[in-house]
């Protein structure tokens, strides 16, 4: 709700929307007399002679309804426009939240059990710099390194052969082989940051005497770290599954920027240019919306991973 | 008897141990901080880099050796030209020959082995300002952009813009952080409630579209100086909401102790409470957590300007000298357009390490 009321606002922000410019156009066009029905009948249509709280509960309404109102610019029903994006954004994200668990637990556990050996300061270090790199400019570096190396353009989603195609096998496979790249990109840096907390908890963990008690008992190392410590280690990370979320739906938005990806990013990008508020409002609801799900998400999966953990 | 028998050796030891006991007791926390994170080496160059990046950005106009804004049409991307060194000249570098490329027909640079500019210190311009080194011939050490204009100075004035938009976001995000922080948890109750749900309502958005929304709101009227203090205030708003929570929690744990409640007692007013007792407590941490907060907030300049929607020229920042490496055909025909990206790394990192240090020496008590 308080969401909305800010998307809202934040869209309205610009003076002089899209709609005045279209009205400027229109007079130039068409001279006076007959743009001025024209213009106030486009008035009227969108609610510009309404108070702003009035436009607001117009908007949400349809909103809630899946009614999200019109693009001025593409002339279509916002919803046409996005939900393609809004699913491959969701691939993305996923497909980058499922890489940063995948590599950095692993990475982590490694790093911790050989704490302070060259191999744990090298992948400390690299932590650091993917910490650091901001995702447009590897995704930026990466595009030029793969022209430069291999002469494919990593542009886009799809190769051009399968752009407008319908879907088919062939499309999907095409898909897969482009979708890799940004979804490491996006990866990186939610992966540098897990990986340096989970080899913070497991030497928390590893320093515990239920774990001294478990070698003490005669396991084998690879037991005792693997079934005894990252177990427990492994929970912290569950509950920051959230919070690593906004980043991810950040770096998606900007790499497919840098890499023209069909996600939200870029179209929200020119709507943001162009005033195009309808849609720009809906798109940045859109992300807010997939944020807070992905948290009741988390907050469930803590829950059930965690039996100690009960929400009253 | 004999227990009093003991080598000389070891009385000095103990005696030393005592010494060092006693020391420990009379440094100050600040001092006591600063020994810690001397000890820190990768925090210490982290530190005295940063540093060194600050005088180069402050001072920009004498340590460029052109400024920012001089174009030359004649030049256009010219590639980076290599510093060479003899005994007569002293450093120099080789003349530019221009020759237009038969197939795309744009021009293209080669050097020209047959002239030598001569480097020169504290060279004085046409406009009578002094540089470290500049050249009377073209001295383009990281090459030009597509206005002629050289990127080492670029980067060296962009700097200026995007290393203090940190410094002052930061601030403001702590200015904001803090006081809001410490009345959510020194008076409780429904202010706290209000503030908690607020900060829950900004971190639901996803921060860069969030950015680039209110970015693409400023006002495109607006002179550079605006446009610079509204992204800052654009970053700072976003991120207040963390440094608040960590304030909030400090306070919350100081507010019941001892030495508040004495305080309450002996009839102490909020503001001195505040001030005198609680502040003082967070203020290493605050120290910290605003280390760590520096490089989003110069990422997320970068980030901005590079999509268009920060900083505009005129004015440059790292991010503008990014935007134009943006596209992939640019930057495979003139791939030194990259360049600003290191220092943008460079930094990022260099806080990083400084926090990470910060962060360690913060609790001198810990060991």
């Amino acid at each position: 709700m308080a969401i909305s009321i800010i998307s809202f606002i934040i869209i309205q922000l610009p003076q002089g929307d899209y709609l005045d410019r279209e009205i400027q156009r229109l007079e130039e066009e068409f001279g006076d007399s007959s743009s001025l029905a024209h213009v106030e009948e486009l008035r009227a249509r969108y609610g510009l002679n309404e108070p702003l709280w009035h436009r607001y509960f117009i908007w949400i309404g349809g909103f809630v309804r899946g009614n999200f109102g019109e693009s001025f610019e593409y002339k279509r029903e916002v919803h046409e426009l996005i939900w393609d994006r809004v699913a491959f954004t969701l691939i993305i994200s996923i497909g980058s939240l499922i890489f940063t668990y995948v590599v950095a637990i692993p990475l982590g556990v490694y790093s911790a059990t050989h704490q302070y050996k060259w191999s744990d300061h090298f992948l400390t270090f690299l932590s650091f710099v993917g910490m650091s790199i901001p995702a447009f400019l590897l995704a930026l570096s990466l595009m030029v390194f793969a022209f430069d190396i291999f002469g494919v353009p990593l542009f886009g989603l799809f190769s051009a052969y399968y752009e407008g195609a319908p879907w088919t096998w062939g499309k999907l496979n095409d898909l897969f082989k482009h979708l890799w790249i940004p979804i490491i990109v996006v990866g990186i840096n939610g992966t540098a940051s897990l990986m340096r907390i989970m080899r913070g908890n497991l030497l928390d963990v590893l320093g515990q005497p239920f774990v001294q008690t478990a070698r003490a008992k005669g396991l084998k190392e690879i037991v005792v770290v693997s079934k005894h410590a990252v177990r427990i280690a492994i929970n912290p990370l569950i509950s920051i599954l959230g919070m690593s979320l906004p980043g991810i739906l950040s770096g998606s938005a900007i790499v497919s920027i840098v890499l023209g990806l069909p996600t939200v990013g870029p179209i929200l990008l020119r709507s943001l240019l162009n005033e195009d508020i309808y849609l720009a409002g809906t798109l940045i609801m859109m992300l807010s919306l997939l944020l807070v799900i992905g948290n009741l998400i988390a907050d469930i999966a803590l829950a059930w991973v965690d039996p100690r953990i009960r929400y009253e | 008897m004999n227990e009093i028998q003991n080598t000389p050796d070891q009385t000095i030891e103990a005696l030393q141990e005592i010494e060092t006991t006693v020391e420990i007791g009379q440094l100050s926390y600040r001092q006591l901080i600063w020994r810690r994170f001397r000890k820190n080496r990768m925090g210490v160059i982290a530190g005295a880099l940063l540093l060194i990046f600050y005088m180069l950005a402050i001072g920009a106009d004498f340590f460029a050796p052109y400024h920012y804004n001089e174009i030359n049409m004649r030049l256009r991307h010219v590639p980076p030209q290599r510093l060479h060194f003899s005994v007569q000249n002293g450093f120099y570098v080789h003349g530019l020959k221009s020759v237009r490329n038969p197939e795309s027909l744009e021009l293209e640079f080669t050097k020209d082995l047959t002239q030598r500019h001569p480097v020169e210190f504290f060279f004085k311009d046409a406009k009578g300002r002094r540089h470290l080194f500049s050249s009377a011939g073209p001295m383009f050490l990281l090459g030009t952009d597509r206005m002629g204009r050289d990127l080492l100075s670029r980067i060296m004035y962009g700097a200026r813009v995007s290393m203090t938009l940190g410094l002052v976001g930061v601030f403001l995000s702590i200015i904001l952080g803090s006081i809001l922080g410490t009345i959510s948890g020194y008076w409780g109750g429904w202010v706290d409630n209000l503030i908690q749900r607020v900060i829950e309502v900004l971190s639901a958005f996803p921060d860069i579209p969030l950015w680039m929304a209110l970015g693409a709101a400023l006002p495109p009227g607006w002179s550079s100086i605006q446009i610079y203090f509204g992204i800052t205030v654009i970053l700072s708003i976003i991120r207040w909401g963390g440094l608040a929570r960590q304030v909030r929690g400090k306070v919350l744990a100081y507010r019941e102790s001892d030495f508040v409640m004495a305080a309450r007692a002996a009839g102490a007013g909020h503001w001195h409470i505040i001030t005198k007792h609680l502040m003082p407590g967070c203020y290493s941490h605050i120290i910290v957590i605003a280390t760590l907060a520096i490089p989003g907030m110069i990422l997320g300049e970068t980030a901005l300007s590079f999509l268009g929607l920060g900083i505009r020229p005129p004015m440059t920042s790292w991010g503008v000298l990014l935007e134009e490496a943006q596209r992939v055909t640019v930057l495979l025909h003139y791939p030194w357009l990259i360049f600003p990206a290191v220092p943008v790394l460079v930094v990022v990192i260099a806080f990083n390490f400084l926090g990470d240090a910060l962060r360690d020496a913060a609790d001198p008590y810990s060991d």
